[in-house]
């Protein structure tokens, strides 16, 4: 019998033939391992939520093998000997067990805590990232409203897993969401006896927010992600205005093979910073908190932060009771408007404020071009104020930590949180419009009399004039240099960045490549081509 | 008249109660030479039979008191005046605050205060160990009050217990991890972390400053052992075996930590990821 010849080096393409054959998938894969994606650092912001979101899977799914959402009460007998013998709920002893008996426990767990930690801080700094650049606008008004959806399902997500371990701080915080539950009107002590199975805490919370926790929540997540990144696909990602790139072009690199690549380092990096997060920072020591007890609420019981915001609304909310007069009398408490109203009309005004712009500035246009924060100094100003109004409720939701630590009055905190609360947005607003403005105003110089060379020189009759660099040696019809426009793109301010859209010379740690020429040097201004500032021109940068 | 014909009837004639007809301004100088006379005679039994008027209100001081009320004399006259009585705007009278109180405040440093402020807070002591002994004695004889009491403070202590307690009695405002809260208008609960066993137990006993006091009756002896137990061998030594514990603050710190370490890192890594085209 003859030997077949084996031949390795023909085996992908006879392999990827084989498949095509039966699948059909040459086309359409092509199409998708072609797909150009623009490069900017960035677009990789949101990028960390999506594998952090990953690793939460990972992790989620471990500790899933050995936690015990069960409110039955047991007698600790594991080895953290300070609880042991300590009733407490099948929960709390499962937690206490991931963290000290299971091997590899306690890293999944401080790993899937801190995970959740990126996952919702990349997501606040991709929307910032998408909202400052305009990123939102049409045909991309609907991924926005999945990407503000997808920050109040991620704080959902958050919420249920931090109730889970049934601790100490658990028990509290589930404490607040139920009587945040209860201070709705009229429905509240439904939806609160509904949910907890009766009067708080009950015994069936855990298990069902555990349900909610491991499928009904991420489920939503997965199918929000999924859209959110279908629609990129679909409409193609935004870009940096520049040479070349104009609103009908995607200017980028290839899904395959270098977008991949990279995407698949990227998720490394990300993998490998919460590994290093979870084994080096110690977070949630559950078991210092203790099991959860009604009579038992420490200091400094703070929510994870993405949920600080609505502690520090509460904590500054004067304490307005309204009676409403109807039968024995009803009242609306405090904590009503903090709580609910308030992130009620945040959500409200962040998912529309796609449609809010357009309908303000009348502009119904296809945008797939970025803007510059500084190019649209209303946007960014409001930015900026609702960055402000989100801060100072996130510091005064840690306002007693602070206090203590700082050695400040606590009830000056709160004070100080209600007026900054009141006066910060407005400075920010203002302070962030003028900024803009004189961004603008020095790329306009730098357009009509060249970059800065640093070089003073003395005229005859006394005067001292810097020597600008002309950004083209261009001339115009009369003379003079041609109108320059205001694309709305990088321009070179420093003699070495002249002409470039990002440095002359590329590469993060050490230069990667050389220079195409060398910069013009500095020893030999082009001193006499400038008598009058008006005569300097710049022409459009080169790349 | 009348007054001549009352001397003249005598005594007798007057306590039978025959009807006298007498002016209002003679009746209240009646009265009031009665009252006047009366507490001469009570006032004269006392003098008769209290003791002499050299005897001392105190019992002599013992010779570690003598040395205590001569550190008192120069260190905290200022503020607790003369006898320990308390100086208005200034500072409260120790009388009956006990030697527990005096070890805590003046072995902790808080005593002598630097200035009045909300709260007197930590320092390095100024006084040896011995001289806090002494300063203790003196205040004790002078008014007695709580005292720890000598040797082993943990001793036969229940860690398990002792978490309990802890949390139920001083997690609220000490915090979980002990490491200190804040209270209203600049006042706080300190970091347990510099306390040391019989500061912990005076404390309880005392309620010093802002903290209640924790009696015998609310929180017994071998409770307090538990407590003190589980501050000092499980709180300060748990070693956090999840790594570095961010000071413990709960989970304000860990938000921070996680835009400083983490989202610095990966825009880092963002940052050199995209500049490698």
């Amino acid at each position: 019998m003859k030997r077949r010849k084996f031949d390795a080096a023909a085996l992908p393409a006879k392999s990827a033939r084989a498949v095509d054959d039966r699948f059909q998938v040459a086309t359409p894969l092509r199409k998708l391992l072609n797909k150009v994606f623009p490069d900017h650092w960035s677009f990789l912001l949101g990028e960390i939520a999506l594998f952090s979101f990953i690793v939460l899977l990972l992790t989620g799914v471990f500790l899933t093998f050995f936690f015990e959402p069960a409110m039955t009460e047991v007698i600790y007998n594991g080895s953290y000997a300070p609880l042991r013998g300590t009733p407490m709920s099948a929960a709390y002893a499962s937690s206490l067990d991931i963290s000290f008996d299971v091997r590899g426990g306690l890293i999944m767990r401080q790993m899937h805590h801190w995970s959740a930690l990126l996952f919702m801080a990349a997501i606040v700094v991709h929307m910032l990232r998408v909202f400052f650049t305009g990123a939102f606008r049409k045909p991309r008004e609907t991924n926005w409203i999945i990407g503000s959806l997808l920050f109040w399902v991620g704080f959902l997500a958050g919420f249920t897993g931090y109730s889970l371990p049934d601790d100490g701080l658990s028990g509290t915080g589930l404490r607040i969401a139920s009587a945040i539950i209860l201070s709705i009107p009229v429905i509240g002590s439904w939806v609160s006896s509904s949910i907890f199975g009766g009067e708080f805490p009950g015994t069936i919370i855990i298990s069902r927010f555990f349900i909610a926790h491991v499928l009904l929540v991420p489920g939503l997540l997965v199918a929000l992600i999924s859209v959110h990144l279908g629609l990129v696909f679909k409409q193609k990602h935004t870009q940096w205005p520049g040479p070349g790139r104009t609103n009908e072009n995607v200017v980028g690199e290839r899904m395959f093979p270098r977008y991949a690549l990279k995407q698949g380092g990227f998720f490394m990096v990300v993998f490998g910073v919460i590994a290093l997060m979870g084994g080096l920072f110690q977070i949630n020591p559950i078991w210092l908190f203790g099991p959860y007890e009604a009579w038992v609420v420490s200091a400094a019981s703070q929510p994870d932060w993405y949920v600080m915001f609505l502690d520090g609304s509460t904590r500054l909310m004067p304490g307005w009771e309204i009676h409403i007069p109807i039968g024995n009398g009803y009242v609306i408490p405090p904590l009503f408007w903090p709580t609910v109203v308030l992130p009620g009309i945040l959500v409200g005004l962040s998912t529309m404020y796609p449609f809010l712009e357009a309908r303000r500035l009348k502009d119904y246009k296809h945008h797939n071009l970025l803007q510059r924060p500084r190019d649209v100094p209303a946007r960014t100003a409001v930015g900026a104020m609702a960055l402000a109004f989100y801060i100072v409720l996130t510091l005064s939701g840690a306002n007693d930590v602070i206090a203590d630590k700082f050695h400040i009055s606590l009830n000056a905190m709160t004070w100080g949180g209600r007026i900054g609360l009141l006066i910060l947005p407005p400075i920010a607003y203002y302070i962030t419009y003028r900024m803009c403005l004189g961004l603008q105003q020095h790329d306009r110089e730098v357009l009509a009399h060249g970059v800065e060379t640093g070089i003073i020189k003395r005229l005859p009759d006394g005067r001292f004039v810097e020597v600008h660099q002309p950004l083209t040696s261009a001339e115009g019809h009369d003379g003079h240099p041609p109108a320059l426009d205001y694309v709305g793109w990088v321009v070179p301010k420093k003699m070495n960045r002249l002409g470039a859209l990002g440095p002359a010379i590329r590469g993060f740690f050490y230069p990667i490549e050389k220079p195409a020429e060398a910069p013009v040097s500095p020893g030999h201004p082009p001193v006499e081509a400038r008598p009058e500032r008006e005569e300097i021109g710049s022409g459009e940068s080169r790349r | 008249m009348t007054s001549d014909n009352d001397r003249r009837r005598g005594l007798l004639a007057r306590l039978r109660g025959r009807p006298v007809v007498r002016s209002r301004g003679r009746r209240r100088l009646g009265a009031a030479v009665r009252l006047f006379a009366a507490l001469m005679l009570a006032g004269g039994a006392y003098t008769v039979f209290a003791p002499g008027v050299q005897a001392q209100d105190n019992p002599p001081l013992t010779a570690a008191g003598n040395e205590g009320k001569a550190l008192f004399d120069v260190s905290c006259v200022t503020c607790h005046g003369r006898n320990a009585q308390g100086v208005e705007g200034r500072g409260p009278s120790l009388i009956g605050v006990g030697a527990a109180s005096v070890e805590f405040q003046v072995s902790s440093g808080r005593m002598p205060m630097a200035r009045q402020e909300a709260q007197a807070m930590r320092k390095p002591p100024q006084f040896t160990d011995e001289q806090v002994r002494q300063l203790g004695q003196y205040i004790q004889e002078l008014g007695g009050g709580p005292e720890v009491p000598n040797g082993d403070l943990r001793e036969g202590a229940n860690l398990s217990t002792g978490g309990e307690l802890f949390r139920i009695n001083c997690s609220q405002c000490h915090a979980f991890s002990g490491g200190g809260g804040a209270l209203s208008s600049g006042k706080y609960a300190p970091s347990l972390a510099p306390a040391s066993d019989r500061q912990i137990y005076a404390a309880m006993l005392s309620g010093p400053q802002n903290m209640p006091v924790f009696g015998d009756n609310q929180i017994t002896p071998e409770e307090k052992a538990d407590i003190i137990a589980y501050i000092q061998e499980t709180l300060k030594h748990d070693g956090d075996p999840g790594g570095f514990n961010l000071g413990r603050y709960g989970p304000s710190t860990e938000g921070l930590a996680i835009f400083l370490v983490g989202i610095v890192a990966l825009v880092f890594a963002s940052l050199w990821i995209a500049g490698k085209s």
